[in-house]
């Protein structure tokens, strides 16, 4: 069953950043575009298992801080090889200044 | 035996590594749509190396970069196992040891490199570290609990050492340097590494030159004798040419590669470990990285395909032992300014200034992921080719983006 769950404050991320969030012994990535939409996904490469977090956002792509992989954080989308598995994604919302993952 | 029979001659890939494979599937998505053959020596499906030397607690991964189903999603015949036995560069054509006589439109030499020998009296009692299988023999014989030595301090041996050690292997690395890691890592990060290695208990024998290897251990020529059970040398890697070499393709330390990645021969390209790009002003070099092999593999088929793409990447490793991530971009030199940015949980940034204060290179390290960001964007700032303000990259205040942002509006 998914469940919303209070992730942090919109303030935490910056813009076009990308923030780690564990939850429930899993692992999101979540994220601030351009245009201060927020986006969340899973938290780790679907190539190596390293956590997107640590790399970088460039309008609405996320680069995988090993490998040269490249997803739109919007869609998740595999952008560029070597994973050729999409991100699984999340919905968003923003109350009280809040972000709310629903996972 | 008989040949392998298509339509019309296509494309051959000598090697099966991540530059093989990777140019493999380049072609298809260059939109070629003849025959593509991959070759490769070993038994396994095309796997990636860099897991072999940072095995995590469930062991060895075989990380495969493709399986069958995919090879023939993309038109792919791969012929594992195989070996090309002889390369006729007039007639287009090789040989393979199993299959007969392949012809080809376009070649691709990506036949990667072999681990160096050390020639001292029992060098061949001593262990490498290059493909799956040697890495399974390894870890069985460290489950026995063996004392380790390790010939070389560069990124293989350090990587292994911190591996064997998480296992509780007593381990002992032995270089002729002063220092580990070489010219690859400056001295202040390599300095750090290698005292995390020394906190862990790993042992280090600098300056010290290998007499002998017999069933004791390694004895130096200081007389002294470094135990082991098992010896494995990590002394760098030389480039696999005899292939080209063979047939009259010029090679030197490498099969020489034009910035297309052509080799002296017509329709022969050459990517990967085995090639050795001209830099221009007389200068060349050949780099052993897992991007590189991506990289050049790509541009190199895309080239095969008819493209005329230059290489103009930046050449980029990284490496991790304990909870330590190193990445390196660029080529630091000597004669480069040094500036250091520190970041929060010890993390730092060596920035490479050449004489016009542009960046020409930049190393990170820190624990995980820390440094990877920066790293990335160092890396698009070399590309620029922009002069930066010193006291602004030693800042971790101002955010790398905004240099780029600020060379792009520029």
């Amino acid at each position: 069953m998914a469940q919303w769950v209070e992730a942090c404050s919109t303030e935490a991320i910056e813009q076009e950043e990308v923030i780690r969030f564990d939850f429930g012994g899993r692992t999101f990535a979540i994220f601030r575009s351009p245009e201060d939409e927020y986006f969340c996904t899973d938290g780790l490469c679907t190539h190596e298992k390293v956590h997107l977090a640590d790399g970088l956002v460039m309008d609405n792509t996320i680069e995988c801080p090993k490998h040269d992989g490249v997803f739109d954080y919007k869609t998740g989308e595999a952008l560029r090889m070597p994973p050729c598995v999409d991100l699984k994604t999340y919905q968003a919302k923003i109350e009280d200044g809040r972000v709310w993952i629903e996972i | 035996m008989f040949g392998l029979r298509f339509e019309r001659a296509g494309m051959a890939i000598v090697g099966a590594g991540e530059c093989g494979t990777r140019a493999a599937y380049a072609l298809r998505e260059a939109g070629y749509n003849g025959p593509v053959t991959l070759i490769g020596d070993e038994a396994s499906l095309p796997y990636e190396r860099p897991p072999l030397s940072k095995p995590s607690n469930r062991g060895i991964e075989h990380k495969l970069i493709c399986d069958t189903a995919q090879l023939e999603a993309a038109g792919i015949t791969y012929l594992p196992g195989t070996r090309v036995t002889s390369l006729d560069s007039a007639r287009k054509v090789i040989s393979l040891d199993k299959q007969g006589h392949l012809p080809y439109e376009r070649l691709l030499l990506a036949t990667g490199a072999t681990p160096r020998r050390l020639t001292c009296p029992g060098g061949e009692l001593t262990h490498v570290l290059r493909t799956l299988e040697d890495a399974k023999r390894l870890y069985e014989m460290a489950s026995t609990g063996a004392r380790f030595a390790i010939i070389g301090a560069g990124l293989i041996g350090m990587e292994l050492a911190a591996c064997l050690k998480k296992l509780g292997i007593d381990v002992t690395v032995i270089d002729v340097a002063t220092r580990p890691l070489g010219r690859a890592v400056p001295d202040v990060l390599a300095r750090r590494i290698h005292e995390r290695h020394v906190e862990e208990g790993v042992k280090f024998r600098f300056d010290a030159i290998v007499e002998e290897i017999d069933k004791f251990g390694v004895r130096l020529t200081d007389k002294s004798l470094v135990a082991a059970d098992v010896v494995i040398t990590a002394i760098g890697v030389a480039p696999n040419i005899s292939l080209a070499k063979a047939s009259g393709v010029s090679t030197q330390d490498g099969v020489l590669v034009d910035a297309f990645l052509r080799t002296s021969a017509s329709d022969i390209f050459a990517a990967g470990d085995c090639a050795r790009l001209d830099l221009g002003a007389g200068k060349t070099a050949r780099y052993e990285t897992w991007r590189n092999a991506r990289v050049q593999g790509e541009i190199a088929a895309r080239n095969m395909a008819g493209g005329a793409q230059p290489i103009t990447t930046q050449p980029w490793f990284w490496s991790d032992q304990y909870e330590l991530g190193l990445q390196v971009v660029g080529l630091p030199s000597r004669d480069h300014v040094n500036i250091t940015r520190h970041l929060v949980d010890g993390a730092e940034i060596v920035f490479f200034l050449d004489e016009h204060g542009r960046l020409a290179a930049a190393a990170g390290l820190g624990p995980g992921g820390a440094i990877a960001k920066d790293i990335r964007l160092a890396e698009m700032l070399i590309d620029t080719q922009v002069s930066l303000d010193t006291k602004l990259l030693a800042d971790p205040t101002v955010s790398l983006k905004s240099f780029l942002k600020r060379t792009q509006l520029a």
